[in-house]
This record gives structure tokens, sequence and C-alpha cells, in this order.
């Protein structure tokens, strides 16, 4: 009796505290019904398009019905403006201009430019998005360990995401000339907001009795941030990233156009925007290709993050 | 960037306590002095509470003392000046002849918060050796030492586990694992199993005892469970609401090891009145009833941790 058994290992403590073997990622099972979701919405979405077409969309005429001669009339009940061909081109034929020419007698299908140019975005959107997370960082630990600078910054760094970015980037690209760099400057600008301000969060994340145990550890601030603050703020910094990927494209695309750069998406969605009325599926396709992109480049981050937070509790539902 | 001096005379592997009688080492050398130590708190509104008041009080090595006193007498604070979490507002307090801070530095002491403050992103080894990490043990030496506290606590099969997969009392033993780990000279516990049911409270009473038995080491420790406090104490030191001021220090001479027929015996009983008794002098009767009669009364611990999250309690 004088020396004390296990005490409330788990076989003893099922009742009141069990020590649950956690299957943090959840189950294939779930990712498949998490798939299936994501599919039968995507279909929902486009069925939905046709029955407005079908229902307040402009007349069709279907000339000889699978090679039989047939000649189908349909005139839909309503006329809805935003569904004529022009506002709202049926689906289809948005894909089937993404694999015809991007013009007339060109080697190259639609598709295929806009790839090219949204790798071109991309690269430009990546290393704003690097330099603005990074600046993101900096900053946040700045202020985190400095009631002084984020007193006297903070307000700026939130006033500075008040100006509209199409009244800024005109400005950058005076000051950096019309080339890449000011691309990058515009992607770093949008980039860097959702970083520091989610970061000043999870670096003061930590509970203070975290930090107190440091200091009787004797722990200096370098060590305290590196083994406590930093892999405390983790989850917080991937929620910022997640942002700040869609943010750092949107903010490459829109530069593209001040900044003169003809090869990326910002570009041909300018000039698909002027040519909307003799195409309008093309301004449509490269829409969805912009929006691929910041979608791919969400992914990618959040690939990043599972693997990063692998093992920690909720690490799966992000 | 670390503010400390290496540990003079790191210890080997295997030689990791000294395991013996629990009686003190030398019975004349105090480890803790505390010496007419105020402490004052100013909140934002610039009013003044003050927590402790006059307090002296000498704790010898090896020694098992507790803190008992109602919600807001300031033990913890008083638990917080000697880990110098806190400084005094007067008075000093010295730790192994040295200034509170000095022996911070040093890293004299180990701490076991209410809560287990684990890191989710560390496996239980890892948690472990997060101070060993810091103090510059190398790798093999972390890990035998990691592992060699595990078994202590009782948890050498949940090594890769993590600490969301275990259970309160189960985490709370990996925070004392984490505090004995680099071997500090005194342990402080502030209400360590405040938060667990009376059951796994109690085992976890017998399992620190049976620790500290072995370690040798000395422990300060907070509470405000009567029984808990005479279960473990060699002193039980009694202390007023606020201002926090030591009413009485009881001497727990219960023979050692201590076990659950200890808790029926009329020795027992009677230092728990004692115990009550001084409480109920310092002011405490409706805790008295509340905080220290049944248990742990669930109302009193709101209190204290209100008053902890003010920085009073």
């Amino acid at each position: 009796m004088t020396t004390a058994g296990p005490i409330d290992t788990p076989s003893t403590s099922t009742a009141t505290e069990p020590a649950v073997e956690a299957a943090p990622g959840g189950g294939t099972h779930s990712r498949t019904r998490q798939v299936g979701t994501l599919v039968a919405f995507g279909l929902g979405v486009l069925l939905l398009w046709e029955a407005v077409k079908w229902l307040g969309g402009v007349p069709w005429r279907f000339k000889d019905v699978l090679g039989t001669g047939l000649v189908i009339d349909y005139s839909p009940p309503f006329r809805f403006p935003f569904a004529t061909d022009l506002n709202l081109p049926h689906w289809f034929n948005i894909l089937g201009a993404l694999a015809a020419p991007v013009q007339r007698n060109a080697q190259q299908s639609l598709g295929e430019f806009l790839v090219g140019a949204a790798l071109y975005t991309w690269r430009e959107a990546a290393i704003g998005f690097a330099v603005g997370a990074l600046l993101g960082l900096v900053l946040a630990t700045l202020f985190v360990h400095s009631r002084l600078l984020e007193r006297a910054f903070v307000p700026y760094v939130i006033a500075s995401q008040t100006i509209p970015i199409v009244a800024l980037a005109p400005m950058i690209v005076y000051a950096f000339g019309p080339n890449v760099t000011s691309v990058v400057v515009i992607a770093t600008y949008l980039t860097f907001f959702p970083v520091t301000i989610a970061m000043i969060r999870g670096l003061r994340a930590p509970d203070p009795r975290a930090l107190e145990l440091m200091r009787s550890y004797a722990a200096g601030r370098w060590a305290t941030y590196r083994k406590v603050r930093l892999p405390a703020s983790l989850p917080y910094l991937f929620t910022a990233l997640k942002i700040a990927a869609t943010a750092s494209i949107v903010g490459a695309i829109i530069g593209e156009g001040p900044g003169g750069i003809p090869d990326g998406l910002g570009r041909a969605i300018i000039n698909f925007n002027q040519q909307y009325i003799s195409g309008p599926e093309k301004l449509w396709a490269a829409i969805l290709v912009s929006s691929l992109l910041g979608v791919s480049f969400f992914v990618v981050i959040r690939a990043a993050e599972l693997v990063v937070l692998r093992g920690r509790p909720g690490a799966a539902e992000g | 960037m670390d503010e400390a001096r290496p540990k003079p005379g790191p210890a080997t592997p295997g030689s990791v306590m000294p395991v013996g009688p629990a009686t003190p080492v030398g019975p004349a050398t105090p480890v803790v002095r505390i010496a007419a130590v105020d402490k004052t708190f100013v909140s934002d509104r610039a009013r003044v509470t003050t927590a402790l008041q006059g307090i002296d009080l000498e704790i010898r090595r090896g020694e098992f003392v507790s803190l008992i006193g109602p919600s807001g007498c300031g033990k913890s604070t008083l638990l917080r000046l000697i880990g110098d979490l806190v400084a005094p507002t007067a008075g000093r307090v010295t730790v192994n002849d040295k200034p509170a801070d000095r022996a911070r530095r040093d890293r004299d002491y180990g701490i076991v918060f209410q809560a287990p403050v684990l890191f989710d992103w560390r496996s239980v080894e890892d948690n472990v050796k997060l101070p060993l990490e810091l103090m510059g043990y190398d790798a093999g030496r972390r890990t035998a030492r990691a592992r060699e506290m595990l078994e202590l606590v009782e948890l050498g099969d949940f090594l890769h586990h993590h600490p969301y997969q275990l259970s309160g009392g189960m985490q709370q033993r990996v925070a004392i694992a984490r505090a004995l780990a680099f071997e500090p000279s005194i342990l402080l516990m502030d209400e360590p199993f405040g938060a667990l049911d009376e059951m796994t409270r109690e085992r976890m009473n017998q399992e620190v005892q049976r620790i500290w038995e072995r370690t040798g080491i000395t422990v300060v420790f907070v509470t405000h469970s009567i029984p808990e406090a005479v279960f473990l104490s060699s002193r039980a030191v009694v202390m007023s609401a606020r201002p926090g001021r030591i009413i009485d220090i009881v001497e727990i001479d219960l023979p050692r090891p201590r076990d659950v027929v200890t808790r029926e015996q009329r020795r027992y009983f009677e230092l728990v009145t004692a115990v009550r008794e001084a409480l109920r002098r310092g002011g405490a009767d409706e805790l008295v009833a509340d905080a220290l009669g049944e248990g742990s009364g669930p109302a009193a611990g709101l209190i204290d941790r209100a008053a902890a999250e003010g920085g009073i309690g």
C-alpha cells in the first residue's frame, strides 16, 4: 500500500477521463464523401446555370438533331436580361472556347494560352506571396515584442489596406517602373497584411503560464520565440497564408495592367474584356482559369499545412 | 540567447536523484527564506490591492510545505514570489542563499501549474525534453533523462502519445516529469490537482508523496484542500484572507509513508481540525465549509481562478 501503483492509467480511468486514441486527419471515408459533395455541388451549379438559360435565355434552334434532319425550335417562357448568350454564355461553350484556337489561325488553343499566362502570373504572385509572408512575420514579431512599435505602426498597417489597390497600383508602377517588380510589390502589399494581423494574434496565442514556464527555465526571448511562440502560432499562420495565397493572385492580376506586363492573366483579362462583344466565352474562360489558379495555390498551402501541423488536434479541419 | 549561466556540476544520467529518506538532509539549512515580504498590485484604475503583508517564512531542505488558505489569500502569489515570477513590493526572497531571480536563472525551480500547460505539437517525451533542450543537454542525455522521468511518473508506455490523447491526471503527471527533468532543487506546485476529480486527486497525492520520497526534493505546494495539505505536508502554512498573512504553521507529524489508512487515523483528523481551526481564525468561515469541507467546492474554485486571473490568487 505504501508505494502507489499506476495512478490513473487508461484502463482504470476510462469511466471518467478516457485516454483517447485520436486519429487526426479523419478517415478516407470522410474524404471520399467530401469530394463527392464537392462534385455533386458543382454539377448542381451547372444544371442550375442551364435551367436559368432554359427559362429565360434566348430562343434556340436545333438543326438536324442527331442527323435526322429534324429541326426543333425552342423559345424560353421568360426573357432574363442577365441570361442572354452575351451575359451568360452556355458553360459548354466556355469549355469549347478553351479548346478552340486563341486567335484565328493560331496554333495555340485558348486553354494553352491561358494556362501559360496563369503560370506566368503565378510566378509573380508566388514571389509577392513569399516576400509578403516574410514581411508580415517580421512585422508581427516586432509588434509582439514591443508595445511601443505595435502602438506606433499597427494603425498604419491597417490604414494601408484601406487604400483601393486600383488607386495604389499605378503609383507603385511609377515608383518601380513598368516591370515585374511592380507587380510583385503589389502582390506583396496585399499579402503582408493578413499575415501580420494573424501572427500578432498567433505569437500571443501561448498560455501565459507557458511563458512563465519558459521564464522559469531562464529561456531568453529567442528561445521562447522558437520553442513556444512560433510553434503555437502556426495554425494562425496557415489561416493567414491561405488568405494571402488567393490575395496574391488577385494582386498580381490587377498589377499586370498598369505594370504593362503582356504575358500574364491580367493582360489577357483586359484584352478579352475589350473583345467581349465578339467573344464573351473568352473572358469567362479567363475568369475560370484565374479562379482555378487561386484555388490551386490555396490547395498547395493547405497541403503544406496538413504536413506541418501533422499530429496536432484539429489539424484536419482547416 | 539564454539568460542563464551554466548550471554548476551537471548531473550524469543515472545518478538521477538521491534516493533515501525524506528527512531533511541538513536539518537547519533553509532553502527558501522569505523575510518581511509585502506584495501589492496596482490595477488599471490605480486601485491598490494588498495581496500579501508581512510574510516571514523559512523552508528547509527536503521539506514538503503546503500553503493553504481561502481564495484570494495570496497563496499563489507567495509561490510565484518564491519562483521569481513576480517581484515583491517590499522584503526579500532568498533561495539557496541567492536572490530569487538568481536562483531562477540558475534553474533551481521546477514548476507545475493547475493546468498541465503541455505543448500540443510535441509528443509526451518531447514535452519532457523541452527544458533539457534549453539547458543544453545533448540528445542522448535528453532521451535518457526524459524516459527516466516518465518511468518515474509511470507513463513509460506513453512516450509517443500526444498530450491531448491523455487524461487530465496523466497530463499532470507529464507536467511533473517535465518539472523534475532538469533536477531543480525546489518543486513549486500551484494547485496542481485542483482541476481533477476527487478519486484521481487522491491517487495523485499518493503519487506525489512517492516521488517526493524518492527524490528528496523540496516541495512548495499551494492548495485549498485541507485533506490534501494534511496528507502531503511536513508543514502546512495557513494563510488568512486578503491581505494575505500567515496565521499559523501546523506541523504535520503523521508517520510516513502515508497511505489510505492514514486518512482514517485519529491523528489525521486532529490535524485536519487544527488546520480548519487556524483557517477559521483567519476569517475563512464560509470557505472552510465550502472549499475545504466537502472536497473541492466548485464555487471556491471559480473564485480562486478569477482571483488568479486578476493576479491576486
